[in-house]
């Protein structure tokens, strides 16, 4: 097969993508582009063990299957415009490239708060350059840190940032419980009640209105009135998708890049988005399409759209069956873990404690309906192997739509 | 086909045994238990497995 399949972004989806063309039969060219200079790592250990220092930054880089060792790689470089009809990409060196197949792969950025104040200071956790400032500021000396943000990165660099030893640690958010929004209230005060016995402070149901300081962050004003004294803040308030490089070309860029069950974009066949930025329809639920930033995601998407591109460029119709892949999530922090099946989210007004007690190890269940949607295990290994064995069963239960 | 997982990097995070239950399987304690030398008919089964491994730890060797 000759031909060239471009695949922008060089992360984990875009080297998933890559392997999962070759598995799905594609001995044609395939060229990955990615804005980071690094070769493609695991991101998940930059708010935990590499942050921590119980990893080293150099653990973190895949390693790609055989089947790509031909692939080219345009390392430092970004895609800066598509022209879908004519099937290029342009870079911001200003070279073109024309492909066959297109692999949108370019992820997400963090989203910053622009409220006034000074910018230095202020760390976000997306990348290995991130971690690595973020690391050394976090490892001075009684460092007093501001984490905005309740979620999942939040509350993760929160544990980290006292396990070094940082002298105050709070997180801040408008909402009135950590990780409510995917978790509910039930584990949402449960992980409130851990963060607190192990040293992190909240101040919650209020937002930021500013940053202190000249040159550097000396506190963070909140809208309540009050201000936390800061050497470090760390931003943890969501992410945008980095899909500017698609616009003119008629697609449905709200909220990342809208496919179908397939993952093709804007009805073209030889585009598919892959990864977080990819806003997909799970058959599996209600077939509102969807971004999903689990770690999961990348591998999920990439062995979907590959076989569904390549099925394209060869002339079959070989086509898979709608992607309805089962969502699954995990987070560490402190001593505990946190870990998911199916899709809590969608099952939050409906919680029922499974297993255990919050005030120890508890297996939650979230329904719709009466019909067990999710499961989400807190504590140690007992209780995550309890959710475990809820998996089958949600595998096994017809579509929500059905 | 010759499995070889990091057991300094694993933390029993159980997707293995998802991916590839002839291979990877959970003692009571759930720590992780696995087949070195699995039958090369598993190969695909196993790839899964180091694909969705959170800690990478899992690589395979032929």
């Amino acid at each position: 097969m000759t031909g060239r399949i471009l695949v922008a972004g060089a992360s984990m989806a875009g080297l998933r993508a890559a392997e999962q063309l070759r598995a799905a039969g594609w001995t044609g060219a395939l060229t990955l582009v990615g804005d980071e200079p690094h070769m493609p790592y695991n991101r998940p250990p930059l708010s935990k063990e590499v942050l921590a220092g119980q990893a080293p930054f150099d653990s973190l880089a895949f390693r790609p299957r055989a089947s790509v060792h031909d692939a080219q790689w345009l390392l430092g470089r970004t895609a800066v415009a598509a022209r879908l009809a004519e099937r290029t990409v342009v870079l911001d060196d200003g070279s073109v490239l024309a492909y066959d197949g297109l692999v949108v792969a370019t992820g997400m950025r963090p989203r910053r708060l622009t409220c006034p104040g000074p910018r230095a200071g202020r760390h976000t956790v997306r990348t290995l350059d991130d971690a690595r400032g973020l690391r050394e500021a976090l490892t001075r000396p009684g460092a007093r840190v501001v984490v905005v943000g309740a979620g999942f990165i939040g509350c993760e660099v929160a544990a980290t940032a006292v396990g070094l030893g940082a002298g105050e640690v709070t997180v801040v958010d408008p909402l009135p419980l950590p990780m409510i929004g995917p978790l509910g209230e039930l584990l949402g005060r449960a992980l409130l009640r851990r963060h607190e016995e192990r040293g992190v402070r909240f101040a919650l149901g209020t937002g930021v209105a500013g940053f202190t300081g000249e040159d550097r962050v000396t506190g963070v004003e909140l809208s309540d009135g009050r201000v936390l004294r800061a050497d470090v803040v760390v931003e943890s308030v969501g992410s945008v998708a980095n899909t500017e490089w698609l616009d003119g070309n008629g697609l449905d860029l709200t909220d990342g890049v809208r496919t179908d069950e397939l993952l093709r974009a804007g009805g073209r066949p030889e585009v598919v988005a892959v990864g977080d930025v990819a806003r997909f329809p799970n058959a599996r639920y209600d077939g509102v399409p969807r971004r999903v930033e689990h770690w999961s995601i990348p591998g999920d998407t990439a062995k979907h759209a590959a076989r569904a591109l390549v099925a394209h460029l060869h002339g079959t119709r070989d086509e898979p069956a709608p992607f309805a892949p089962l969502p699954t999530f995990w987070s560490d922090q402190h001593d505990f873990r946190l870990q998911s099946f199916g899709a809590p989210a969608l099952g939050r007004d409906d919680v029922r404690v499974l297993d255990g007690d919050p005030d120890g190890d508890v297996l939650v269940g979230y329904h719709t309906g009466d019909r067990l949607v999710g499961v989400v295990a807190l504590g140690g290994q007992a209780a995550v192997m309890g959710a475990a064995r809820y998996r089958n069963q949600l595998l096994k239960q017809p579509a929500l739509t059905a | 086909m010759k499995v070889v997982v990091d057991m300094n990097k694993c933390q029993d995070h159980g997707q293995c045994v998802f991916a590839a239950p002839d291979v990877f399987s959970m003692d009571d304690a759930g720590r992780l238990l696995y087949v070195a030398d699995p039958d090369d008919a598993l190969r695909d089964d196993v790839e899964e497995a180091a694909d969705v491994c959170p800690l990478q730890a899992i690589r395979i060797e032929d």
